[in-house]
C-alpha cells in the first residue's frame, strides 16, 4: 500500500504547504495559536476544499469524491460532538454502523466500557474525549486525523493512547495530528506551520482573490 | 458501501428521534404552540360559529405552517455547534442524504404530532367533521412540504449570524403555494365544490420539493462545515 497525500498552496491561513506520507507514517503539526493546524486538517478530511493545490490518496485526487474519501478517514475535532442527552453508547451508535465495528470492544480499548449507558452529560471533560476517540477507533479507517487528542487526557489514557497509535501503525495506518504537548508517537515526522507574522496579514489580504472573500 | 447508506439514513432517525423524546418538552413545544395560536382565535374574532367555521382552514393551515418553523434553526444548528455536524459528514454518506434523514426526523418530531393535533383544533373552530378528512390528507402533503423546504433553508441560513431571524423570511414565502392549495381545498369541500385538483396541485408540490429540496439542503450543508 502506498499513501501519498499531498497538500499545497491555501492561500492566507497556509501558504504552499506540502508533504507525503507512507503506511504506518505519522505526522505532527505543530505551530502557534491560528497557524492553521486545523484547518490544514479539516482540508485533509475532506470536510473544507482547499482554496489551491490538491489532496493525493496514492496518487488518485482524494477530494473529488469527498464522500468516498470520508470512508478513509477517522477525524477527532476539537469538539466531542457528543449529545448529552443520549448515553455513551447511543452517540457511538452511529459511528458503529458506518464502519460495522463492535463499539463495545472500541470503549475497552479506551477503559470507557463501564460508562456505556451513563447520558454523556454525566461525562467528565477526559471522558468525554476517550469517548471522542472510541469513535475515531469505530471507524476502522486508514487515516486518523486528530486535532488535539491529548486534550484533557490523563496519563494512564496517554498509556492507552500509545498502545492503539502502536497498533494502527503496525497495520498500515497513518497518523496526523496537531499538538502542543509531546504525543506518544515514535518517530513521527513533524511540520512545522509558521503561521502570519502580524506585518504580513495585511499584504496576504490583498493576495486573496476577492471572489473568495464571502 | 453503498449498501449502508439505508442504513445509515435509518441510524441518524433514530438517534433523533430518542434525542426529542429525551427532550420532551422541546418536542412538544410546537405542537402547543399550534393548539395555543388556534385557540386565541375565537377569543380575538369572538364567538360566532359562522365566521369561525369560513375561517378555520386558514387558520389551522397559517398556524401549522408557523408552528412547523419553531424547532428549525435547532434542526442543524445544534448539530453545527457541537461538532457533530462535522461527524455526520465523516460517515461517507452524501450530505443530501444526511439532509433527507434530518428532514424526515423534522416531520416525524414535528409534521405528525401537528397533523395528530389538527382535527381537535378544527373540531374545536367548528369544521364540519365530512371535511376533516380533506383537513388531514391536505396536511399531509403539507406538512412534508414544510419539513422538506425548511430543512432547506435551515441548511442554507446555518452559521449565518442571524440565522433564526432570515429563517422565517425565507421559509414563509416558499410555502405559501402549500398553504394557498392546502386551505382552498378544504375551502372548495365546505362549500361542496371538488377539492380534488387542489390536492393534486399540492402532491405536484411536494414531488417537486422530494428530490430538489434535499440537494440544496446538502449544498448548504457543506458550506457550512468549510
Amino acid at each position: 500500500m502506498e499513501n501519498i497525500s499531498v497538500f499545497r498552496g491555501e492561500r492566507l491561513v497556509l501558504d504552499q504547504v506540502g508533504f507525503a506520507l507512507d503506511a504506518g507514517d505519522a505526522l505532527l503539526l505543530t505551530g502557534p495559536n491560528g497557524a492553521g493546524k486545523s484547518t490544514l486538517l479539516r482540508v485533509l478530511a475532506g470536510l473544507r476544499k482547499p482554496e489551491g493545490g490538491h489532496v493525493l490518496w496514492s496518487g488518485v485526487d482524494a477530494l473529488a469524491d469527498r464522500s468516498r474519501h470520508a470512508e478513509r478517514v477517522a477525524y477527532l475535532g476539537h469538539q466531542d460532538a457528543l449529545k448529552p442527552g443520549l448515553t455513551l453508547l447511543e452517540n457511538l451508535t452511529l459511528a458503529a454502523r458506518a464502519s460495522g465495528a463492535d463499539p463495545y470492544s472500541c470503549m475497552s480499548a479506551l477503559n470507557i466500557s463501564g460508562l456505556a449507558d451513563l447520558p454523556a452529560r454525566m461525562l467528565s471533560a477526559g471522558q468525554k474525549r476517550r469517548a471522542a476517540l472510541a469513535r475515531v477507533l469505530l471507524a476502522r479507517a486508514p487515516l486518523w486525523l486528530l486535532d488535539e487528542p491529548s486534550l484533557g487526557l490523563d496519563s494512564n489514557t496517554m498509556g492507552l493512547l500509545e498502545t492503539l497509535f502502536r497498533a494502527h501503525r503496525d497495520a498500515g495506518g497513518i497518523v496526523i495530528a496537531t499538538t502542543h504537548v509531546p504525543l506518544p508517537l515514535p518517530d513521527a515526522k513533524s511540520l512545522a506551520l509558521p503561521g502570519l507574522n502580524e506585518s504580513d496579514i495585511p499584504q496576504a489580504m490583498e493576495d486573496f482573490p476577492e471572489d473568495d472573500l464571502f | 458501501m453503498k449498501l449502508q447508506t439505508p442504513t445509515l439514513i435509518l441510524a441518524i432517525l433514530e438517534r433523533d428521534l430518542r434525542l426529542a423524546l429525551r427532550h420532551g418538552a422541546d418536542t412538544l413545544g410546537s405542537v402547543l404552540f399550534f393548539i395555543l395560536a388556534g385557540a386565541l382565535f375565537p377569543l380575538a374574532l369572538g364567538p360566532s360559529p359562522e365566521l369561525l367555521r369560513h375561517m378555520a382552514p386558514g387558520i389551522v393551515w397559517v398556524c401549522a405552517l408557523l408552528a412547523a418553523l419553531l424547532p428549525l434553526d435547532r434542526l442543524f444548528g445544534a448539530e453545527l455547534e457541537d461538532g457533530s455536524l462535522d461527524q455526520l459528514m465523516m460517515t461517507g454518506l452524501p450530505p443530501s442524504l444526511i439532509a433527507l434523514a434530518k428532514m424526515m426526523a423534522h416531520w416525524l418530531t414535528t409534521g405528525l404530532p401537528l397533523l395528530l393535533a389538527a382535527p381537535p383544533l378544527g373540531i374545536m373552530l367548528g369544521m364540519p367533521t365530512d371535511s376533516l378528512s380533506i383537513l388531514l390528507i391536505g396536511l399531509l402533503l403539507g406538512t412534508l412540504i414544510l419539513s422538506l423546504i425548511g430543512g432547506m433553508a435551515a441548511s442554507v441560513v446555518l452559521g449565518a449570524r442571524r440565522g433564526g431571524v432570515l429563517l422565517p423570511l425565507l421559509v414563509l414565502p416558499l410555502t405559501t403555494p402549500a398553504l394557498i392549495f392546502g386551505a382552498a381545498a378544504l375551502d372548495a369541500a365546505q362549500t361542496g365544490l371538488s377539492w380534488g385538483p387542489d390536492l393534486e396541485l399540492l402532491g405536484a408540490f411536494l414531488a417537486a420539493a422530494i428530490p430538489l429540496c434535499p440537494l440544496a439542503a446538502g449544498a448548504g450543508l457543506r458550506a457550512a462545515v468549510e
